[in-house]
């Protein structure tokens, strides 16, 4: 506790707090818009989700629970010390269950299970423009945005089809948020873009280096771009994970020696823990441990 | 003497955690439109402000936020030294250029018309109101659909802006351009972000 005393509650001060909060509500009065904020150096670099630290320090409370996914893994370096962080200066409980956070602080994944109303989930964003890569302009981006000009973002994944026969775009894959705003998911994988949609949760988009605030409230409509004879897909996988046994959750490649061996295991450490606790093991566990 | 005491007692206790549990308040209430959130009275301003209000201006304003106020509050020195005091708000007499609104009377407040709907690139540009109103037990019923609303959400406040449902409609018809509504009740404290679509209940 004395340690405490150095820093104020969730580290920033309170008048970086209030304008967070009000870029916040703004946020979430206009879904899917960037709202512009006076983003603040944090003790950590840019890139390490300085954006959703900044988020999560204005919403987080003494009786908050917070857990932090880096890639859906809460034992990742990321993930780790932005709990660790939270732990030194808000002294708040953390928990690595998904169904016991109120807060969930995360890293390009949505987790498995599904999420409650009344959680938050906070995202950590590295570019917040959706037509950032198509056109280097803020001026125009915003403009665009403004005339609700997104045909931009239909040519870029029409060429995708031209080119590859299918989207090929399997990460940060465009939405559209109430009919209105086309927005950038952050780099998650596709595969959790139909979770956005009607989620019960309240979901806040950090933006720390572009200094960007973005939000979806709960029970609104997320739409992935498409096109009627290219329908949206998300990613399936051949084998369910290697661990648990899962089928139908989105799995990471492991390198398991350098003679080309891999396992597929669940990317969402949580959800398999609790699965291999539950007996839910592999069909085969002496092929994954091999 | 007495209102030089008034102005300067009654801010938050802990300012901290008492900013953070309103906040979380408004938050959830402009996640969920039209869904009470009790708040505890965390301040005691002069009146005309009431509690609710008050505790929500001292959570957002300071420097940075300009506000403006109706004629009973912009004219009680008492609650304008208090907020002066307690936040170090920006005030102005324009209301379009206002980021907040405070107003004591629902009734006789501007048409929306009079603050900023922001501009088509930057719809954030806007004022939030704050409206101190007396509970959300009234008697004409609203039925909320939009973002942040499951099937359809009732809402009941009792004062309301003359005219509300016309001036919602055209609010609503500005998106992403519009206001924001933040009702402060006794005890607790709902919104209306400018994405929620009204219409009167049915009798």
């Amino acid at each position: 506790m004395t340690e405490l005393a150095t820093y104020n509650f969730a580290y920033l001060d309170e008048q970086t707090k209030r304008m967070i909060r009000r870029a916040i509500l703004k946020a979430i009065a206009i879904p899917g818009y960037q709202v512009p904020f006076a983003s603040r150096e944090m003790p950590m670099p840019y890139g390490w989700g300085t954006g959703g630290v900044q988020v999560t320090a204005a919403v987080i409370g003494p009786d908050d629970t917070l857990k932090v996914i880096d890639q859906g893994a809460d034992d990742t370096t990321n993930a780790v010390s932005i709990r660790a962080f939270f732990q030194k200066t808000a002294n708040v409980r953390v928990t690595t269950k998904t169904t016991e956070a109120t807060i969930i602080q995360t890293r390009h994944r949505i987790p498995e299970a599904a999420l409650q109303a009344g959680q938050t989930l906070v995202y950590q964003v590295p570019i917040p423009e959706p037509l950032r890569f198509l056109e280097p302009r803020e001026t125009e981006t915003r403009k665009m945005h403004a005339l609700e000009e997104y045909g931009l973002m239909h040519v870029k994944l029409y060429e995708d089809i031209a080119r590859h026969g299918h989207i090929a775009t399997t990460y940060a894959y465009p939405v559209k948020v109430e009919g209105r705003y086309v927005m950038d998911p952050s780099p998650t994988p596709k595969f959790d873009n139909p979770k956005m949609h009607n989620s019960p949760a309240l979901q806040l988009f950090g933006a720390g280096r572009e200094k960007r605030i973005y939000a979806i409230p709960p029970y609104t409509e997320v739409v992935s771009l498409d096109f009627e004879d290219h329908p949206f897909e998300i990613q399936t996988f051949s084998q369910p994970c290697a661990l648990c046994g899962a089928k139908g959750s989105y799995l990471d490649e492991v390198i398991l020696d350098d003679k080309g061996g891999s396992m597929f295991v669940c990317s969402d450490t949580d959800f398999c823990e609790d699965r291999q606790a539950e007996g839910q093991l592999s069909a085969n566990p002496a092929e994954a441990a091999e | 003497m007495r209102a030089t005491t008034q102005v300067f007692e009654g801010g938050f206790r802990d300012t901290v955690r008492n900013s953070q549990e309103i906040f979380r308040a408004l938050m959830d209430a402009m996640a969920n439109p039209g869904r009470v959130m009790p708040v505890r009275d965390l301040v005691n301003a002069p009146a005309p402000l009431a509690p609710v209000a008050a505790s929500i201006a001292a959570t957002l304003f300071d420097h940075d936020a300009t506000v403006w106020s109706d004629k009973a509050i912009a004219g009680s020195e008492a609650a304008i030294g208090w907020l002066k005091f307690h936040t170090g708000l920006e005030l102005t007499t324009n209301p379009s250029d206002a980021q907040f609104a405070l107003i004591s009377d629902a009734e006789t407040m501007p048409s929306f018309e009079a603050f900023a709907k922001g501009t088509s690139e930057y719809p954030d540009r806007s004022t939030t109101l704050i409206l101190q109103i007396d509970g959300f037990d009234g008697a004409g019923e609203l039925r909320l659909e939009g973002p942040g609303i499951k099937d359809i959400q009732t809402f009941a406040p009792s004062q309301l802006p003359k005219m509300f449902i016309d001036q919602w409609a055209a609010n609503r018809g500005a998106f992403p351009r519009g206001i924001d509504l933040i009702f402060a009740g006794k005890g607790a404290l709902a919104a209306l972000p400018r994405t929620t679509r009204i219409s009167k209940r049915e009798a």
